[in-house]
This record gives structure tokens, sequence and C-alpha cells, in this order.
């Protein structure tokens, strides 16, 4: 579970996030507004990369904001990019042992549980190759690869389908519904393909120009009035 | 997809031996090679030239160490020659004042050279790109003028050495069994070797692949759980310390040190030849090193000024930038390949037309 609350974040004049006070209780948690709402800022918080300028984060009882970006790594903080960012130098292989590597795990452990996250997420290739010269979809299978390896705790999801086709996203998807069961991490998704957040989460919160504006049950959410005025305006059409 | 069922696990057990029959190629090929740069290299060239062996030997060790920071860590230094001569005046000062085995003294000069090059180095460490050249530069600035008024130990006493003799200077000693030169050159190649080594085990583990992150994104290397700070720290010190014994070499290849041959812009060169030679790989080193060291030989010996380097080295380098990110060691073997391409291509229409007629 984590809590957050009253979380501001401000760069010079700008609020990306203002007061933001939600809590992801478990399972997959969707997370969605409009470009420019706060939702990259909100993970880069949690990651550790921007310091917020008030606000708490408790995640399963523990001060995620008093530790320090690469701690909360090893700790279970887990994300991918909204620009990919598996190490395109290093092997399928390297690219997940390495997160292994950096955790508390056992060195023991290494090779079945890279493994088994590579088959996990369905990843048909050599685990030897290097990501180079992997395309689009399985580069994005490597960074997921890399977030669910282990024992992660929280799983942070920007954007994993982002450019996919449709049968790749498909694909994304069930590996998105899978990881609670399979690791037990809390997972929230940012994404603005509504069909695969409705289909990922059952519960979803929607930000705003930084403020939380809807949380609840996915499907309710998205009839919710305040949601669809934030994302189509509020100009009547014609 | 994956092959499946046996001629699928044939194939796969197939293109495994021919991987593994391809790397003991490449073994077999390097100790060929290191046999006849240990035993044939040195018989084939005059002194003059074994001389200028033994300089590219010294200097691709520095060149791998910059060529570690550059190309897989992405820190640009333009510090490394003074590292250098903070190395050879260490090894210096230990020879004169110690009766330590020579190895004994290239490791002493390493670690003190890894210590000071560290903590000149922790807090440039917080800065980055062309910050961080920047910073470097003036350091190997400040470095060389310091050097310049302690002056190179040559036998004096003291903490530095140094008594303002200009005749009856004993020479640095060399290891007993390398006293000549071709002997010398030997024993700068073994410990090349090493220092090639040593960066190779670092580059196939775990160091090697919180590097490969740190290179291609801190944000993405901090979010693997990786100190980026520690590791950057961790290349500075291993860059340092194999410069180090390269300075230590340098102290018994030259016998005498003078602080004039320690210029601040020969670390400029160092990071021009660097990224010519190629600085993605092991090999580039090899290739900058001679760049540096062989070609202005070369010219002397025809009576041309080595002056006009600096202006090839300015071509060179841009050259890279544009159009061979990764240097000569990756472009020489395509532009051969094309060029077989293109002598087959007008070999076999003349060829085809021949055996017609």
């Amino acid at each position: 579970m984590i809590e957050v609350s009253d979380l501001t974040v401000r760069f010079g004049g700008v609020t990306p996030l203002d007061r933001m006070s939600v809590t992801f209780d478990k399972g997959t948690c969707g997370l969605i507004g409009p470009n420019g709402a706060g939702k990259t800022t909100f993970f880069n918080v949690l990651s550790g990369f921007v310091r917020p300028a008030s606000g708490t984060i408790h995640a399963f009882g523990e001060d995620l904001l008093s530790m320090v970006h690469f701690r909360r790594a090893r700790w279970g903080v887990r994300r991918t990019f909204q620009t990919e960012q598996a190490i395109e130098g290093l092997s399928v292989f390297d690219n997940v042992a390495m997160i292994h590597e950096h955790s508390k795990l056992s060195r023991g452990s290494r090779r079945a549980d890279t493994l088994e996250a590579l088959s996990f997420v369905g990843l048909d290739v050599d685990p030897d190759v290097k990501v180079g010269t992997l395309g689009a979809g399985n580069r994005r299978l490597v960074e997921v690869a890399r977030a669910v390896v282990g024992k992660p705790r929280v799983v942070l999801l920007d954007e994993p389908a982002a450019g996919l086709p449709d049968r790749e996203t498909d694909q994304m998807g069930d590996v998105i519904r899978r990881i609670p069961d399979h690791t037990g991490a809390l997972t929230i998704l940012v994404d603005h393909d509504m069909d695969l957040v409705s289909s990922c989460c059952g519960v979803t919160s929607v930000l705003d120009f930084g403020k939380l504006i809807a949380s609840g049950p996915t499907a309710e959410v998205l009839r919710d009035e305040r949601v669809i005025r934030a994302y189509l305006g509020t100009e009547p059409v014609l | 997809m994956k092959p499946t069922g046996v001629a699928g696990a044939a194939r796969q057990a197939w293109s495994s031996r021919n991987v593994e029959a391809r790397s003991s190629v490449r073994v077999a090929v390097i100790v060929a090679l290191l046999v006849f740069v240990l035993f044939g290299l040195p018989s084939l060239f005059s002194l003059y030239y074994v001389d200028a062996l033994i300089q590219v030997t010294i200097y691709a060790i520095v060149a791998l160490g910059l060529g570690l920071l550059v190309g897989r860590v992405g820190l640009f230094s333009l510090g490394q020659a003074a590292v250098l001569a903070l190395g050879a005046w260490v090894g210096a000062r230990l020879l004169f004042a110690t009766s330590l085995p020579y190895p004994l003294v290239l490791v002493l000069a390493g670690l003190i050279t890894m210590v000071l090059g560290v903590l000149v180095g922790l807090p440039a460490l917080r800065l980055r790109g062309l910050y961080l050249a920047l910073i470097t530069l003036m350091l190997a600035g400040a470095i060389t003028v310091v050097l310049a008024s302690t002056n190179f130990p040559n036998g004096g006493h003291g903490f530095l050495g140094y008594n303002g003799a200009f005749i009856h200077i004993p020479a640095i000693r060399r290891p007993s069994i390398a006293i000549t030169d071709p002997a010398f050159f030997r024993y700068s190649v073994v410990v090349a070797i090493l220092m090639f080594l040593l960066v190779l085990v670092h580059l196939r583990t775990r160091p090697g692949r919180a590097w490969a992150a740190i290179r291609q994104s801190e944000a993405a290397a901090l979010a693997a759980g990786i100190s980026t700070t520690r590791y950057k720290l961790w290349a500075f010190a291993l860059a340092s310390f194999i410069t180090g014994v390269a300075g230590g070499l340098l102290a018994g290849a030259d016998r005498y040190l003078y602080s004039i041959d320690f210029q601040t812009q020969d670390s400029i060169t160092l990071l021009a030849v660097v990224l010519m030679g190629g600085a993605y790989s092991m090999w580039g080193a090899i290739v900058a090193a001679v760049l540096m060291q062989f070609l202005p030989a070369l010219l002397n010996s025809w009576n041309v000024s080595p002056d006009w380097l600096d202006i090839l080295f300015g071509i060179g380098v841009l050259q890279v930038l544009t159009t061979a990110p990764a240097g000569i060691v990756d472009q020489m073997p395509k532009d051969i390949k094309r060029l077989a391409r293109f002598v087959r291509s007008r070999v076999r229409p003349a060829a085809a037309t021949g055996g017609s007629g």
C-alpha cells in the first residue's frame, strides 16, 4: 500500500503536483490524466529523482522520501521509462540480471530468477543477444522484465505500451495484469490507452494540472464528468 | 521464433559450437600476435624504433584508461597526461629512494596515483560533460605547474629528491631482467597485457555492467539500484591506477625525467587519438598509442616535422565525430570489406567474359 498525502512539487513558478493525496491499495492501479498533468513527475518523486516541496509518502509502512534514490530501487521500487531505457550495450540476460545484482537478493538465485522473469514477460529471444539489436516491442518487454525480476514491492509502468502495435499492446496488457499475483508488488500503470487501463486496473486515479480530480473503480472514474471535462475541455463541442 | 524439436536443438548446438570455435580462433590470433610482438617485433626494428615502441606500449595503457572513462562511462577527462606525470614522479621517487623490486614499485606508483587521482577527482565527478572536461584540464594545468617547480627526482635527497644538478645525474634504474631497450620493451608489453586483462575483468563483471547503464542514462542506472557516484569514482580510480603504473614504466623507459616533457596539451592530444582510435574498444587504445607515439617517430626519421600531426589529429577527430563515432578500429574493417567488394565486382565481370570467350 502506498499512502501519499499533501504531495506538492514546485519547479520555479510551475506546480506540477499540487497537494496530491491518494492511496494505492493493492493490485494494479491506474493513473491517468491529460499531458502535463503530473503523472511522470509523480513517478519521479517515487523514484527519488525529484524532491517534493512538501508532503509525505509511505510505502508499506516505510517512509519513502527519507531513502536515497538508488536505495529505493534496492528496496524494491522498480520502474519503466516513458522513453524505454533498457541498456543497449548489454545482453538481454545482463539487463535483467543487473537489477538482481544490485538488490538485496542472494547471488545464488540470480540466474534462475532472471530466466524466470524473462519467461514471465514472454520474451522469446536468445538471452545472450544485445538489447540494441531488438525491436521496440521486445525492448519494452526487457524493461518490464527488469521491473519484475526478484522481489519488487512497487512496480511503476510509465506508458509501457506507447507506440506499440495493437497485438503487442494486448501482449503487454496480459503481462501487466499478471504482475501483482506473480510478484506480489503493487503496480501503478500510467497510460493514455484507456482500453489498456480499463483492462488492467481495477481502480484508477486521475490527475489534472497537478491536482487529483478523481479516484475509484476504473469504470466509474472514466464516466466521471470532471474526468471527461479534463480530457475534452470545458468548451461545449459545436 | 525459438527453434523447436530435434532439428532446432541440433541447430542451436551447432551455432553455439560455431561461436566457441570463433572465439577460440580469436584467442589463438591474439596469442600469436603477442608472441610476435614480444619476440619478433624488437628484432625487426632499429633501436630508434624500439624506443618508440616502448612509448607506444606505455601510452596504450594510458589510452586504455582514458578510453575506459570516455567510452565506457561517458566521463570526458582532459587530465590524463598529468595523471601519467604524477605516476612517473612517484615511480621515479620510489626507484631512487628504495631498492624495492620493480614490479612492486609499479604497483605502488599505481596505488599512490590512484589515491591522488581520486582525491583530485572526487569534487570533479559531480560535474558532467563539458564542465568535467574543463575542470580536469585546469587540474592538469595545475599539476603541470607544480611539477615544473618541484622538478622530477634526479637522485637528490629530501622528499622531492631533486638536487638541481645538470651533470652527473644518475639514471633511473630499470629491472635487472630488462636493462636493454628490447628487453625493457618486452617487460612493458607484459605489464600492458596485465593492465588490459585487469580492465577486461572489470568490463565483463559487475562494474562493467554498471558503467554500461551509467553511460546510457544516469536515471536508468539509479532506477536499477546503481550508486552512480560510487561506480564513476571506481572508473576514475581504475583509470588512475593503470595510468600510474604506466607512469612507473615511463620512469624506467626514459631514465631521465624532465618536467618540460610533460605538457598540459598532451592530455588534449590524448583525447583526440583515443577518439580516433576508438573509445569503445580495447583495441582502440593500441591504435591511439600508435598514432600518438609511433607516427611522430616515423615523421622525425623522414625529416618531417611532427607538428603536422596536430593538424592531422584535428581532421581525424572531426571525421570521427561526424562519420565514425566508434573510431578507426570500427571503421577500418568496414572500409576493407567495402574495398574488397568493390575489387571483386570489378574482377568478376572481367573473369566471366574471359571464361566465355
